[in-house]
C-alpha cells in the first residue's frame, strides 16, 4: 500500500458514487423478501407457505406468464447472440484484413446504430417490418393464418441487427495489433485457410469473440425499447412483461424476478470479464 | 536441362497504391537459384526484395511472369501447397502454442504420425541447440532463441527451399554476427537452398554464395560477393556495396579494354572498360578507396594531384580526403603496415594519388 495520506473526501466521494450506483439494486433485492404486497413500505421478511422467505420467488415460478416470458427471452437472447457473434466477428475480420471500396463508409455506418437513439431504431424497424410484411402478404395473397406477423422472429432479427456493431467493436479491439504474419506462417507450414482460422486466428481472437458474445447476450436480455416495437402476440419478453405488471401493481414478485435477472447478468458479465483479461 | 531450385522468369508485381495509382514493386526480375545455394536478395527498403520472396512463398502472386520450384511452374498455387518454408522477420511464432507445438505444426499439417513428429521435433530443437524447451511458450524465450525456434519450425519440414525474410533484423549486433555464422554453418549441414532477404550488405557478403542486388524493383546485378564488390555493373551497386569514389567525366582516348576519362578541372585518368564505350560518351569512374595510394613522389599512368583536406586515423587504416583540381573529393584508405604509415601526408599538403588502371572501372549507367 502507498504510504501517502489520501484526503478523506476522496474516499467519501467514491463511497457516495458506489452508494448511488448500488442502493437501488440493494433496495430492490431487499424488497423481494418483503411481507407486504406493495413495494412502498418494508414490513418485515415474508414467511409464507413452504418457501418461507423465498415466497415471492416461488410465486414467480408458479406464474405461467413469467415462465413463458423467461423462455422467450432466453430463446431470443441465445439465438440473436449466436448469429450476431458470427456476423459481427466476420465483419471485424473483413474490416481488419481487406481494403475495399467504401471501407470507411462501411465501418462508420456499422457503428452508427450504436449512437442512434433506440427509439428511432425501434420505430424504424417497426415501419420496415410492417411495410415489408404488408407488401409480401398482399403480393402472395396469403390467407389470414399464413400471413407474416410480428413475433419471436421479428424480435430475433432486430436483436441480431443491433448486437452486430457491439460484437464487431469488441472483436476489432482484440484484432488491433494482430500480426497477420501469424496466419501467413500457418499457411506457410501447410495449413489451408480453414485450418489456419481454426488453429491460429480463432484461438487468438477467442477472448474478444466470447466477450462480444456475452455483451450481445446481456444487451438482448434487457432490451426493452426495440423489443417493444417489434414484438407480437406470444412473444412477450421479461422486460415487456415487467413493464406490463408495473402498470397494475408492483408486487415483490417483480423484485424477485429482477433479483434473479441481476444475478444472471452478473454471472455473464463476470465470465465476459474473465475472458477479456485472460491472455 | 539443368534444374534450378528456384527460378523467377520475367516476374512483375504491381500493387494498387494508396491514391489509386499503380505501384510497381518488382520489374521484370529473372533469377536462377541453384540447389543448395545460399542466395541473398540485397537492397534498400522498398527495392522489391521482400515482395520477390513473398512471391516465391506464395503470399503474393506475380502480376506477370512465372515462379518455378524445381522446374514446376507455381501459377496460383497457395502457400500451403508449396514445398517451401519461411522464417519471418517477426518470427511469427504462435503465441498460444508451446515451442513443441509450434515446431510440430507443419508436420501435423502433413499428417505425419505422432511418434515421427515427436522424434523430428526433438531433432530440430537439438539442431538449434534448444532441446528441452518444448513446454515453454514463445514469450518466455529471448529474441535470439525465438529466432532459432522459427528456424527449427521451418526446417523440421525439410522444405525444398527455405525463405528467410530479414531473420536477423531484430537481433542486436553481437548476436547477429553469431547467428550469421551459425546460419551459414546450418545451411551447409542441411544442404537446403536458402534464400535470404537483407538490407545489410555486410550480412549478405558474409553469408551468401551469390547475391542479387535490387533497387527500384529491378535485380541490377547477380553474382558472388567478390564479383559484386570488384566488378559492379552500375553506379548503384558500386555505391551500395562498400565504400567507393565516383568521378564523372567524358571518354577521351580508347585502347583495348581501357579508356582515358577526362573529368572536370583537367583531371584525367585511365580506367578499365567492362562495357564498350565510345569517345565523347559521358561516364562515371569508380575507384575503391583501398585501391588508391598516397605517394608524394610517385610516377604512374594514373596520378591525380590534389590537396589533403582531412586525415582520419582509425588504427588499422588512415583515411585521407583529397580534393582534386576539378573540385572533386576522393577518399583514399591507406593500411597502417608500420607505425609511421599515418604520417604519409598532413592536412593542407599537396599530394599525388596513384592507382592501377584495373582498380578504376568505367560505369555507363
Amino acid at each position: 500500500m502507498s504510504s501517502t495520506k489520501r484526503s478523506p473526501w476522496l474516499t467519501l466521494t467514491a463511497l457516495l458514487v458506489y452508494f448511488f450506483l448500488y442502493a437501488p439494486i440493494i433496495v430492490l433485492i431487499v424488497f423481494s423478501f418483503n411481507a407486504s404486497r406493495t413495494n412502498v413500505v418494508f414490513e418485515g421478511v415474508v414467511n409464507q407457505g413452504p418457501c418461507g422467505p423465498f415466497y415471492w420467488y416461488c410465486q414467480l415460478f408458479r406464474n405461467r406468464d413469467v415462465m413463458e416470458a423467461t423462455r422467450n427471452t432466453l430463446v431470443i437472447a441465445l439465438t440473436s447472440t449466436f448469429f450476431s457473434t458470427i456476423i459481427g466477428t466476420m465483419a471485424a475480420l473483413a474490416l481488419q484484413r481487406f481494403d475495399f471500396f467504401g471501407k470507411n463508409a462501411a465501418e462508420t455506418s456499422l457503428y452508427f446504430p450504436i449512437v442512434t437513439p433506440e427509439i428511432v431504431m425501434g420505430i424504424g424497424i417497426l415501419v420496415l417490418f410492417s411495410a415489408a410484411f404488408g407488401w409480401i402478404n398482399a403480393a402472395l395473397a396469403l390467407a389470414p393464418n399464413q400471413r407474416l406477423t410480428m413475433g419471436l422472429g421479428t424480435v430475433i432479427i432486430s436483436h441480431i441487427a443491433f448486437s452486430i456493431p457491439f460484437v464487431t467493436l469488441v472483436v476489432r479491439a482484440r484484432l488491433h495489433g494482430f500480426d497477420n504474419r501469424l496466419e501467413e506462417a500457418a499457411m506457410d507450414l501447410g495449413a489451408n485457410e480453414l485450418t489456419t482460422f481454426r488453429k491460429v486466428t480463432l484461438p487468438l481472437i477467442a477472448p474478444g469473440v466470447l466477450a462480444g458474445a456475452m455483451l450481445a447476450f446481456t444487451l438482448s436480455l434487457d432490451d426493452f425499447i426495440i423489443t417493444f416495437f417489434t414484438t407480437g402476440p406470444g412473444a412477450t419478453t421479461l422486460p415487456i412483461y415487467v413493464y406490463g405488471l408495473l402498470r397494475r401493481v408492483v408486487t415483490p414478485e417483480v423484485n424477485a424476478l429482477s433479483t434473479i435477472w441481476i444475478l444472471v447478468v452478473l454471472v455473464v458479465v463476470g465470465i465476459s470479464q474473465w475472458f477479456q483479461t485472460r491472455e | 536441362m539443368a534444374e534450378y531450385a528456384v527460378e523467377l522468369r520475367n516476374v512483375w508485381k504491381r500493387f494498387p497504391g494508396p491514391g489509386g495509382e499503380v505501384v510497381t514493386a518488382v520489374r521484370d526480375v529473372s533469377l536462377k537459384i541453384a540447389d543448395g545455394e545460399f542466395f541473398a536478395l540485397l537492397g534498400p527498403s522498398g527495392c522489391g526484395k521482400t515482395t520477390s520472396l513473398r512471391m516465391i512463398a506464395g503470399f503474393e502472386l506475380p502480376t506477370e511472369g512465372e515462379v518455378f520450384l524445381h522446374g514446376r511452374p507455381m501459377g496460383r498455387t497457395p502457400p500451403f501447397q508449396r514445398p517451401v518454408n519461411t522464417v519471418f522477420q517477426s518470427y511469427a511464432l504462435f503465441p498460444h502454442m508451446t515451442i513443441g507445438e509450434n515446431v510440430a505444426f507443419g508436420l501435423q499439417m502433413k499428417k505425419v504420425d505422432r511418434q515421427e513428429v515427436q522424434r523430428r521435433v526433438g531433432e530440430a530443437l537439438e539442431m538449434v541447440r534448444l532441446s528441452g524447451y518444448e513446454r515453454r511458450k514463445p514469450k518466455q524465450l529471448s529474441g535470439g532463441q525465438q529466432q532459432r525456434i522459427a528456424l527449427a519450425r521451418a526446417l523440421v519440414n525439410r522444405p525444398e527451399v527455405l525463405l528467410l525474410d530479414e531473420p536477423l533484423g531484430a537481433l542486436d549486433l553481437k548476436l547477429r554476427k553469431e547467428m550469421q555464422l551459425e546460419l551459414k554453418k546450418l545451411q551447409r549441414e542441411v544442404g537446403i537452398t536458402f534464400i535470404f532477404v537483407t538490407h545489410d550488405q555486410e550480412e549478405a557478403l558474409t553469408m551468401s554464395d551469390r547475391i542479387a542486388v535490387m533497387e527500384g524493383g529491378v535485380a541490377l546485378q547477380v553474382g558472388d560477393a567478390n564479383d559484386i564488390y570488384e566488378h559492379p555493373n552500375c553506379r548503384f551497386v558500386a555505391d551500395f556495396i562498400g565504400e567507393t569514389n565516383f568521378l564523372d567525366g567524358v571518354v577521351g582516348a580508347l585502347e583495348p579494354g581501357k579508356a582515358r576519362v577526362d573529368a572536370a578541372g583537367g583531371v584525367s585518368l585511365w580506367a578499365h572498360t567492362p562495357q564498350p564505350v565510345t569517345p565523347g560518351q559521358k561516364v562515371t569512374v569508380t575507384i575503391r578507396p583501398e585501391k588508391m595510394h598516397i605517394r608524394p613522389t610517385a610516377t604512374d599512368v594514373n596520378l591525380l594531384s590534389g590537396r589533403v583536406t582531412d586525415v582520419v586515423y582509425i588504427g588499422t587504416d588512415t583515411h585521407y580526403g583529397v580534393t582534386l583540381a576539378g573540385g572533386q573529393t576522393i577518399r583514399v584508405r591507406e593500411q597502417n603496415y608500420s607505425a609511421e604509415s599515418r604520417l604519409l601526408a598532413r592536412e593542407g599538403e599537396p599530394v599525388s594519388v596513384r592507382f592501377a588502371i584495373e582498380a578504376a572501372r568505367v560505369l555507363t549507367e
